[in-house]
Formats: structure tokens, sequence, C-alpha cells
């Protein structure tokens, strides 16, 4: 009994020093995709975050910045627990967080419920985040799934001469984000949809998917990302599978270009569209590159970063250049941190970034394609830039909100 | 501390007729020990504050309160239902499809005292339709069963948006406020969790002891010679799945009260894992066990990954320190942690003192 009481008091006296709260830091909590199947998106967003510390450093005037990671797995609820954990344990005072589309959409609904504390989002890129009833203190630095996928409908309909495209997408918000704004270009430009198949987040076999995947279409749309879509190709190619592809823009990235083994290599001329293209001319974006590989060793990242890097290097800076304009003054419930914030105008390595009334991002988007740099690696080639791509996708607001929110069956194939 | 309860006892042998089968009831009420850990838990709000307060001892009480509905089912009934975490879950959902959340197409925005209770009627209406499908089975092909509803249900809630949001799940579920109390507040909400914990744990002590309870271990031990002595054995087995599945529909709107959001994770076949993981290794033999059980997953969870980077290595191999905590309580101790202590107490007390041990069923 005794050594009972005697454990409930150590237990206690911990919670007590849990309480202390250092004074000279400015504490940051980052939650990323280490579990589960966006596990490499994850690992190579805080390489990003990583790259960004080494090029801007941490201090803060006098202040330092201490980072704080925490484990999700790309659910809503594993978001929500470790934001709460960093926020309630940790007592971080600024969130970068999180990096998937639904985790995205919990986060922000979690984030009015904690109004004092600044939520910078990480990568994640659903619609609905900031387009739909927005928090006020929740900021995104990157374009959503439909503005990354601009240019590519017009291109596939114009260029590639498809007519008529199949898709196959993982079961959730950013993909239906991604969906949204292909077929809205796509059906805009005279194409047409037939067939949009959706599989759960997570599947490891596709076979009956493959099956399904109709003959008469020109190519097949892929919105899969991480396992999923090494999954899917090693499967598509052993059943055969010789369509025409177009990939979403976590499909299209060094997550899977570098994955191991040949079925990448189905891959090679597909055309995609992203926030970013590997070999991009732009000196800003080269620097990136450079500074990211310098910052590891070739066997502990990717060939180029991915576009999970990029994000979460943009986000990092917006964070650190926010913070120094106002030199780490986060009182009065952070409302100078976040005025600046709202204006700040980054260089990212992506192209100029602004935010627009809903905090969300108006950034520069990229058409490419797949190539072959003649070693076995694969980059995606810009075929196309286009700036200034913003949330409404340059629709008018009133017509963009009659469209509806993205989900299995919204939008419809047509000219809106 | 042994001797000091049986002095007590002895001391006191004139007590009333009335108390002593009140003490034989709730032998609790004798035990200095239990006072202690009830009056920590009452005054917990002094000692522990915030991310302790919910995170640590309000998870634990409603993972706790889920693995006692199992505990019930498989200590007392003799069969192991996977399927409590799926009943919690659909009790969650089901408070935030009646009730009022930032999913407005999905959401009936019910008031919370009409919300719950149905949500409760429709949880356990749910868990008893599912028990009256595996009381047929026995051992193995129950587990079967019940997992093969866990998992069906994971995937239903994962794909279908019309009533569950699919993956995305239902977000910013309204919490109750009246009596001008915001009982989400993390001190308000940790006595609630507190009060629904203590209720089903003292609601399962005194059903274990009652007729029901005593006639559902004589299914437990043998059917068939129960069956010949007149009892209905199915009858029995559904009756316990009812009950179980009220108490495990109690936990799962604690749990969407407590992260204001319900999502198909929470339900997903390794959660389900995880309730069986809490009740094993706190010990499926007392009603205490899965408090026990969830107190050390919950710590285990939240705290192996800064351990193990404390420690120098790699923070993303948390999840191995956990397994390897499950394996090594269930290899020394197949009724789990609380077979521990009551052995280390058997050994440290006299032989002939031994308490006969009809409490635990071994």
């Amino acid at each position: 009994m005794s050594k009972c009481s005697i454990g409930l008091l150590a237990l206690s006296s911990l919670f007590l020093s849990g309480a202390a709260i250092a004074q000279e830091k400015i504490k940051v909590g980052v939650t990323a995709t280490l579990e589960g199947t966006y596990t490499v998106l994850g690992e190579d967003g805080m390489r990003g975050h990583q790259t960004a510390l080494n090029v801007l450093g941490k201090k803060i005037g006098d202040k330092e910045l201490e980072f704080i990671v925490a484990s999700t797995d790309a659910t809503p609820d594993s978001a929500v627990r470790a934001v709460r954990k960093l926020i309630e344990q940790d007592k971080v005072q600024i969130l970068l967080s999180p990096l998937s589309g639904d985790e995205g959409i919990a986060v922000k609904n979690f984030a009015k419920t904690h109004p004092e504390l600044t939520f910078i989002n990480a990568a994640s890129g659903a619609q609905e985040t900031t387009y739909v009833d927005p928090a006020p203190n929740f900021f995104r630095y990157n374009m959503d799934g439909a503005q990354w996928q601009v240019g590519l409908g017009k291109y596939a309909y114009d260029e590639k001469k498809y007519r008529k495209i199949a898709t196959v997408g993982e079961d959730y918000s950013f993909i239906y984000t991604q969906v949204f704004g292909l077929v809205l270009e796509f059906c805009g430009a005279g194409g047409q949809v037939t067939n949009r198949q959706w599989v759960p987040l997570g599947t490891k076999d596709f076979a009956s998917v493959i099956a399904a995947l109709p003959d008469d279409v020109d190519a097949i749309y892929l919105g899969l990302g991480g396992a999923d879509a090494v999954n899917f190709l090693n499967q598509y190619q052993q059943a055969g599978g010789k369509a025409h592809l177009m990939g979403g823009s976590i499909m299209i990235d060094q997550t899977i270009l570098s994955s191991k083994g040949n079925a990448k290599n189905a891959l090679v001329g597909t055309i995609a569209a992203s926030g970013q293209a590997d070999t991009w001319e732009d000196p800003g974006w080269q620097k990136f590159v450079k500074a990211y590989q310098d910052a590891f060793p070739p066997n502990k990242r990717f060939p180029s970063p991915s576009l999970l890097a990029t994000n979460y290097y943009g986000s990092t800076m917006a964070l650190i250049l926010a913070l120094r304009q106002v030199n780490g003054d986060l009182s009065n419930n952070q409302a100078k941190f976040r005025e600046a914030l709202a204006k700040i105008e980054l260089d990212a390595p992506n192209g100029k970034i602004k935010l627009d009334s809903n905090r969300q991002a108006i950034g520069t988007n990229f058409v490419t394609e797949v190539v072959d740099d003649g070693k076995g690696a694969l980059f995606s080639k810009v075929v196309k830039v286009i700036p200034n791509v913003n949330q409404t996708l340059g629709y008018d607001p009133a017509v963009f909100s009659k469209i509806g929110l993205p989900s299995r069956t919204v939008p419809e194939c047509k000219k809106y | 501390m042994s001797l000091l309860q049986s002095t007590q006892l002895r001391a006191t042998p004139p007590a009333s007729a009335a108390r002593r089968a009140f003490i034989r009831a709730w032998p609790e009420f004798e035990n200095p020990a239990a006072w202690l850990v009830a009056l920590i838990l009452v005054i917990m709000p002094l000692i522990a504050s915030g991310f302790f307060l919910i995170e640590i001892f309000g998870t634990t009480l409603i993972l706790g309160t889920i693995a006692l509905s199992l505990m019930f089912l498989a200590g007392y009934g003799g069969m192991v239902s996977l399927m409590q975490l799926t009943i919690a879950g659909f009790a969650a959902y089901m408070v935030a499809v009646f009730g009022i959340s930032a999913n407005t197409n999905i959401s009936l925005g019910w008031p919370w005292w009409l919300a719950t209770p149905m949500a409760l009627a429709l949880a356990t209406a749910f868990g008893t339709l599912g028990g009256a499908l595996a009381v047929r089975t026995e051992g193995i092909y129950t587990i079967m069963i019940t997992l093969a509803i866990g998992a069906a249900f994971y995937y239903f809630t994962n794909q279908n948006w019309a009533i569950f949001g699919g993956h995305t799940g239902i977000n910013t579920v309204a919490t109750p406020h009246f009596w001008g109390i915001d009982w989400r507040t993390d001190i308000a909400f940790y006595y609630v969790t507190l009060g629904v914990a203590a209720i089903c744990y003292f609601a399962v002590q005194y059903i274990s002891r009652a007729p029901f309870g005593l006639a559902l271990q004589g299914v437990r031990d043998n059917p068939r010679r129960m069956a010949a002595l007149g009892f209905n054995v199915n009858a029995h087995r559904v009756a316990a799945y009812a009950f179980a599945s009220f108490i495990a529909a109690l936990g799962g709107v604690l749990q969407v009260w407590n992260y204001r959001q319900i999502s198909p994770g929470s339900v997903s076949v390794g959660a389900c894992i995880d309730v069986l993981i809490i009740a094993v290794v706190g010990g499926i033999t007392r009603p205490i066990g899965p408090f026990i059980g969830a107190l050390i997953f919950v710590l285990l969870r939240t705290f192996a990954l800064d351990f193990l980077v404390r420690l120098g290595l790699d923070g993303n191999r948390f999840r191995l320190l956990i397994g390897l905590g499950f394996l090594a309580i269930v290899f020394w101790s197949s009724d789990g942690v609380i077979g521990l202590w009551q052995r280390w107490r058997q050994s440290q007390r006299p032989r002939t003192d031994r308490p006969d041990g009809g409490r635990g069923h071994g």
C-alpha cells in the first residue's frame, strides 16, 4: 500500500514539473505523417522543414525557436490527438501542422477552440480547410489540391488530344479536391470523365480496381500517394496495363518517382500538375534543391525534394520570416504575429506566394511530364508555368460557389 | 495493509447483519487503499492540470470504461467480444449525427439531452443485435464474428459519406452546456468522466454479485448444466451483451465529447484490438483491471516516443516498446497486472490466512 502511494506521489510531482515553461524560447509544434501509408511523405516533409532551418536559422531576435515533433498517420483523429498533445503537454505557442487533407480539416476546426494560438498549415491541401468557414488563426501557404491541378486538363485536351479519361483516387478530401480541379478544367475544355473510382486510403490490393478500369478511354488519371501509389503501379504492371497515365500532385512526385523497383517506369511520359516541377530552371528553386541535397546524405533523401519537402519549407519560412518581422512578439494573443503572417509575401522556392482573405495561398502552378534522366532516375520536367492561381481557380466566386464542394461526384463533368 | 484489514474485521464482530451484508456486497468500502485511490481521483484537478487531467486520466477513464464492458463480457460471461470499441464508436457517431456539428448536411442538430439518450439507445440496440449473432458461437468463433462486425463497421464508415462523413468524419461536435457550465472545460469534463466511470464500475461490481451476474458466471463455467437447471443460456448471454453495450456506448459518448470529432480512425480494427490489449494487460478477472490496463496503455502510448528519444534511440520505433510491454505483462501473468498484484499479496500472507479466491474466476 505505502509503495502504491509513493508511486502516486512520484507521478504527481512529475505532472507539476511538466508545467514549467521556458521564457527565452518560442515553442513550435510540428506534426508529420511518420506512420502509416504516408510515412515517406511525412519524412520528406520533415527534411524540407530541416532544410528551411539550415537556411534561415532558428534565431528570432534574442529568442530561439524550439521545435517539438509529433507523429500522425493521415487520419484526422491522429492529427487532433497529436496537436492536443503538443499544445497541452509541450505548451507550444505556434503549430506547423498538418500534412494530409483530412487532417487539415480536423485541425482547422480544432484551431477554433484555441483562438489564442496560431496554426500554420504544413502541407495539407483539401479545399474545405480554408474555403468553408475558415478559422481566423489558421494560415495556409501552400495551394489546395484543385489549384495544384490547374493547367493539366487543358494540356491533356489541347496538346495530348485526350478526349475521354477515367480516374482512380484515394477516397478522401485531398484527392476529391485534386479531381475537382482536373474535372472542372478538362470537362470545361470539352473532355469527358467517364468513370471515377475511389479506393480507401491504405488499400493494398488493387486487383478489383484494375479489373474495373475501362478500356475505351484515352488516359487514366491516378490520384494516389505514398505506399498506395507504389502498390497500384506494381499491380498495374503485373496486370499488363498499358494505358496513358495522368497523375495527381503526390502521384508524380519524388516520393513515388524515386521508389525502388521497376514499377515506377510505367510513369515515364505521364503528364501531371503540381505546385512544383523538379527540373524548373528558376534560380530560387535550384538554390533550394541544392540546400536540400547538401543537408542530407544521398541515401537519406530523394534526388530532388518532394512536394511535401517544398511545402514544409515554405510554411517554415513563413513562420520564421513573420516572427522576425515582429521580433518574436507574441503578446496580445499573437495579434501582431498574425498580422505579419497575413501580409507576408513569400519568395518561396516554387514561386511567389501571398495569402487571400481566407488566409489561403495564391501561388504558381506547374504542368509537368515525367522524364528519365538517362541514368534511371525519374524527374518531372516543366511543360508550363501558371502564375497567380487563386483558390477559385480564376472563376467568379459566385459561380465557383455554385459548383459545390469537392466530393466523389462533384463537380459534374460539364462547363460551368 | 493486510494486518490492518484483519484487525478491523476482528474488532467489529457484533456488527449488524445488514452491515455485514453490505460489506460482503461492497468489499471496497472496507479497503483503505480503495478509499485512498478514490480520494486521489476526486482531488486530481488539484494535483494535475490540463494535459495530465484530460489526456492521461480522462482518456484512461474513457478507455477503461470501454474496456470494462469487454471485461464484463469476457470475465463474467466468457465471451471475448472485439466489437466493444465499435459499439462505443457507433454511439460517438450517433451523438455527432443527431447532435450539432460543423457538418450541417449530416447532423440533425438535436440538443445534447435528446441526442445523447438516442445515441445510447441505438448503440445498445446495435451491440445487442451483434451479441445476438455472436452468442450462437463460442471461443474463437465469437472473436471472429465480433471482429468481423468491427471491421465491417470501420470500412463502412470509411466509405459512407451520407451518414458517417467518410474518411473525413464529423468535425466540431457540440458538447453540453447547461447550468451555466461548459461541461467540456477540463475540470468539469474530468468529473463527468470520473462520474460515469465510477457508476459503470459499481454497476459491473453490483451485477457480478446479483443473481443475474451469478447465473452469468454459471453460464460461463458450464452452460449445459445451467440449461439443465432451467436457465435460458442464450438469453443470459444476450442480456450481458446489452448491458456491456450500454457501458461501451457511455464510453463512446465521452470519447466524442473529448475530441469533439469522430472519424473512422477511431473505430479501426487496430483500435478494437487496443481495447482487448487494455483489458488483458489490466486483467479481466476484476472490474478494476481495465482501468489499470488503460492507464498503462495511455502512459505508454503518450510517453514511449519521448522516452525512446531520451535514450537516444530512434523515436519511430515507439510502437515496438508498446508491444514489448504488452508481451512482458502477458508472459509473466496471464491474468494481467491484477494477477501479478494478487500473487504478490498472497506470497506476503501467511498460508492459513489466504482468501478463498472465489471472487476471481481464475
